[in-house]
């Protein structure tokens, strides 16, 4: 086995706010809709309850988020993923659903300060001022797409890999000294 | 103006397209007699009240939306998915 490595080796950048670059991260795509064991199949994946519409439920280094209808982010320990891949494919035995390892096709940054809103405020269509606890938001990172949610004093914000640059650059720049909102 | 979108909640108006009046939903059939299609195409009430329309969420989920709206309070008192209509 090769040493799993994340998408920018942990880049990091002290602003007005902290950028770090985090993982690598486990990361599972389930996709199940109307599936009696999704609450079973969960909770043993990672120990959370089913996320109600737009939230993500947090249980110490794992979580669920929502992500549609029919979909759910399942987020552990990088080591963990096996492990939970076969616990989904036990709850779910005689059930129609997916279950993909998709930790090696993202990158996740946490964004921490103070004034950490102020960082994707510049970047997102999203109207901070509304969030919700606890809501997992979709939405884009300039010009690609992003999902964050906020814990621990501070944003986590996952976005593909093959543009962990870009989106490093974005929040970078967005974090300049002197450039707070 | 603000649509509270059944999946990503309340958002702005300029998040969405409008479209039309939901009578789009319901299409004729292609051998259907002209008249039909006269009626789907054209023939639109313009009530003072409530009406029934398809707004799309460009900027959020991409899904198709019935807003049921009142054109003389502005109120809104309805937004769901088509998908979910259809059923
Ligand atoms: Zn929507």
């Amino acid at each position: 086995m090769s040493d799993p490595v994340s998408a920018l080796g942990g880049a990091s950048y002290a602003g007005f706010a902290t950028i770090r670059e985090i993982g690598p991260l486990g990361m599972i795509t389930l996709r199940a809709k109307g599936v009696k064991s999704l609450d079973k199949a969960i909770k043993a994946a990672v120990g959370t309850k089913v996320p109600a519409v737009r939230r993500i439920e947090i249980a110490g280094d794992k979580a669920c988020g929502w992500m549609s209808p029919d979909e759910y982010l399942l987020i552990l320990p990088y080591g963990g993923v096996a492990d939970a891949l076969a616990a989904i494919a036990a709850a779910l035995k005689a059930e129609h659903h997916l279950a993909v390892d998709v930790s090696d096709a993202r990158a996740v940054f946490r964004v921490e300060g103070a004034k950490a809103s102020d960082v994707l405020r510049k970047l997102m269509p999203v109207d901070f001022d509304r969030l919700e606890p606890g809501e997992l938001r979709r939405t884009r990172a300039a010009q690609v797409p992003a999902a964050f949610w906020q814990a621990d004093g501070g944003f986590t914000l996952v976005s593909f890999r093959s543009v962990a640059g870009y989106v490093m650059g974005l929040l970078q720049h967005s974090a300049q000294p002197g450039s707070e909102l | 103006m603000r649509l509270t979108c059944p999946l990503c909640g309340s958002r702005d108006r300029r998040e969405f397209h409008y479209y039309g009046a939901a009578d789009y939903l319901h299409r004729p059939a292609a051998e259907d007699a002209p008249d039909a299609w006269d009626i789907y195409l054209h023939l639109r009430d313009n009530p003072a009240g409530v009406v029934r329309d398809l707004w799309y969420h460009e900027l959020g989920c991409a899904q198709w939306l019935i807003v049921t709206r009142n054109t003389v309070t502005h109120e809104i008192s309805g937004v769901a998915l088509v998908a979910e209509s259809a059923k």
